[in-house]
């Protein structure tokens, strides 16, 4: 069996493409929008924030997609579910990559908070100078820079040590003596460490202070958990992307249909879940139509983000639940990869009409800068998990469930 | 419904069980069913049964929930009944997405359980033939179907060459039927 995984030099090529792209994509929206001299005042201060605020929504998405994978691998082990022993270190490279991420997001994070500034008012996190504003003022006591540099490290801290210890656990368990199961018992006991962090930031309050508070004067109590069925629906799909490629690519052999289908239900669960908290966030401001909550949804449902809105709708919801419904489709190697693809790039929209309504209006665009900032992400992405990957062998010869996995029927 | 005559062979062991299905399959000898005390993994595929179409049936009938619940509210604020609520549109969707959720759930739900049951020939107060009393219990239960082309003596010694610890044959109904005593007493008689 094929059991180590080369980088093949045309995904090598790819991902430094990519990565070029995205620093050349960079280094251009320094010298063309961040130093923007517009004419118009509201363009040219549009142009400085769009910069940032590009940077933020690609580094939260990238981030919180990748952190998705040490959740399932903490769920998976809590339950002790064998299915997906067979494409372990799929996950569990991703979920050691975390720190990267990470560490991307908070140079962005801070810069934004303590140096974006235009005319002493920060035009993303309006509530670094709350003053005079009665709403940020009342808010003060949690949206403040101590708060949010604090949450942030925590955050991001606690994810990247458990993303690196998972995959330690892991590769320990490779030495250790056959049938001893002592890691495996430890690792569960991390994993419910793990929920529970996961439980406390992602699911209820990290993403308050990363995106919402962008739109500082609304707030919803389910944003959260509605960034987390964003995130693991695409984390998954994302995990599916890699077992498809390394399949490919001849490796991961025992991998086949059952372990796919899984993977493709995920998808299609989750995609459901996904426009379950959608809509019931939506549907509650639209019921009660009090006008300090409806203004977020007037800007992205009918204003000049409608067309987003729609799509975002169509490609989240409507595509999986016709696409994925039938088991055949689900066990069709393209029809998931495409629809992993496409899952991913539809919750990347959805990060973007979280991000960009806010700050900048009217001025959005979606063209050279964002993709190829996404570009940029997507290399490091692929790069860096590709780069894990080789590391060990793909296969955990030494899990004790790994029976379990080479028999599964789904 | 019709009285039909059966060979029948009783294992006491999946391991001998799986060979003795493929055995008899491959003899082309009229398989009528396989009965177990608990859902013995992969044995549909020995069967060869077909995928049912039980999920296609559960599709139609959500989206017919989905449908009446639409149309029905659709129709009572719009056209029979047309009220207020809160300065909403007399249509407006948003609000009627719940219900339509609960509806297209129920009817899918409701209606695959009646088609399951009907599939399976199941329902309360219908009534099926048992070949073995310990078919529920702990054995494996095999039935043959008799014809003109075969002898009694030939079917039940080619099951007895499969493993079975016990072989009989048996005149039954082979469908369900709703319990009456004069039903089940005519049958004891044939």
């Amino acid at each position: 069996m094929n059991e180590r995984f080369e980088i093949p030099a045309r995904l090598k090529t790819t991902s430094f493409v990519l990565m070029l792209i995205g620093i050349v994509t960079l280094l251009l929206g320094v010298f063309t929008l961040m130093n923007s001299h517009a004419a118009d005042h509201e363009v040219m201060h549009a142009e400085r924030t769009r910069f940032w605020l590009v940077l933020l929504h690609n580094s939260v998405f990238f981030l919180l997609i990748c952190v998705a994978s040490v959740f399932i691998q903490a769920a998976a082990s809590l339950a002790q579910g064998g299915w997906i022993v067979a494409y372990k270190r799929v996950p569990e490279a991703i979920g050691a990559n975390v720190w990267i991420f990470g560490l991307i997001t908070m140079v962005v994070l801070f810069c934004i908070a303590f140096v974006f500034n235009i005319d002493g008012h920060n035009p993303i996190y309006h509530w670094v100078h709350p003053e005079g504003d009665r709403v940020l003022e009342g808010k003060s006591g949690f949206l403040n820079k101590g708060m949010f540099a604090g949450f942030t490290i925590v955050t991001i801290t606690l994810w990247s040590f458990f993303g690196r210890k998972f995959r330690a656990l892991s590769i320990a368990q490779e030495s250790a003596p056959k049938n001893s199961t002592k890691i495996y018992w430890n690792m569960v006991k991390w994993s419910a460490g793990f929920l529970l962090v996961y439980a406390l930031t992602q699911m209820s309050t990290t993403p308050w202070m990363w995106i919402m508070s962008i739109d500082a004067h609304w707030y919803s109590t389910m944003f959260s958990w509605y960034t987390f069925a964003s995130a693991f629906v695409s984390g998954m799909s994302l995990i599916l992307l890699w077992v498809v490629y390394l399949k490919n690519q001849g490796n991961l052999e025992i991998v086949n249909k059952e372990h796919i289908h899984d993977l493709g239900k995920f998808m299609f669960a989750f995609s459901i879940f996904w426009t379950y908290v959608w809509f019931a966030q939506y549907m509650l401001i639209w019921y009660s139509n009090i006008p300090e909550e409806t203004t977020y949804f007037k800007m992205r449902q009918q204003g000049p983000y409608g067309m987003i809105w729609y799509a975002v709708f169509i490609i989240n919801f409507v595509m999986p639940i016709l696409i994925l419904m039938a088991r055949p489709s689900k066990r069709n190697y393209f029809t998931v990869s495409f629809m992993a693809m496409i899952i991913i790039f539809g919750h990347w929209l959805d990060f973007y009409i979280m991000t960009m309504p806010g700050p900048l209006g009217v001025h959005w665009h979606l063209s050279w800068y964002e993709l190829g900032i996404f570009a940029g992400f997507v290399g490091i992405l692929i790069y860096t998990v590709a780069n894990t990957l080789t590391k060990s062998s793909l296969i955990p010869n030494n899990h004790p469930l790994l029976k379990e996995a080479l028999i599964h029927q789904s | 419904m019709a009285i039909k005559k059966f060979a029948v062979a009783c294992f006491d062991d999946e391991e001998v069980l799986f060979p003795a299905v493929k055995k008899v399959r491959d003899s082309g000898y009229k398989l009528h069913d396989v009965y177990t005390p608990f859902p013995v993994h992969g044995l549909d595929h020995a069967l060869g049964l077909k995928e049912t179409d039980l999920h296609v049936a559960g599709f139609i009938y959500g989206i017919t929930g989905t449908a009446t619940a639409l149309g029905f509210m659709g129709w009572i604020f719009t056209a029979d009944w047309p009220m207020v609520f809160g300065g909403k549109p007399h249509f407006s969707l948003p609000a009627f997405i719940p219900i339509t959720f609960e509806l297209t759930v129920l009817f899918a739900a409701v209606g695959m359980v009646l088609t399951f049951c009907y599939l399976n020939q199941i329902m309360p107060g219908v009534k099926k033939h048992v070949f073995h009393p310990r078919q529920t219990d702990d054995l494996f239960v095999v039935a043959i179907e008799l014809n003109d082309q075969v002898t009694e003596q030939e079917v039940v010694d080619f099951l007895k060459s499969t493993g079975s610890i016990e072989t009989n044959v048996q005149v039954a109904e082979s469908e369900w039927w709703y319990g009456r005593w004069d039903k089940e007493e005519a049958y004891q008689q044939a």
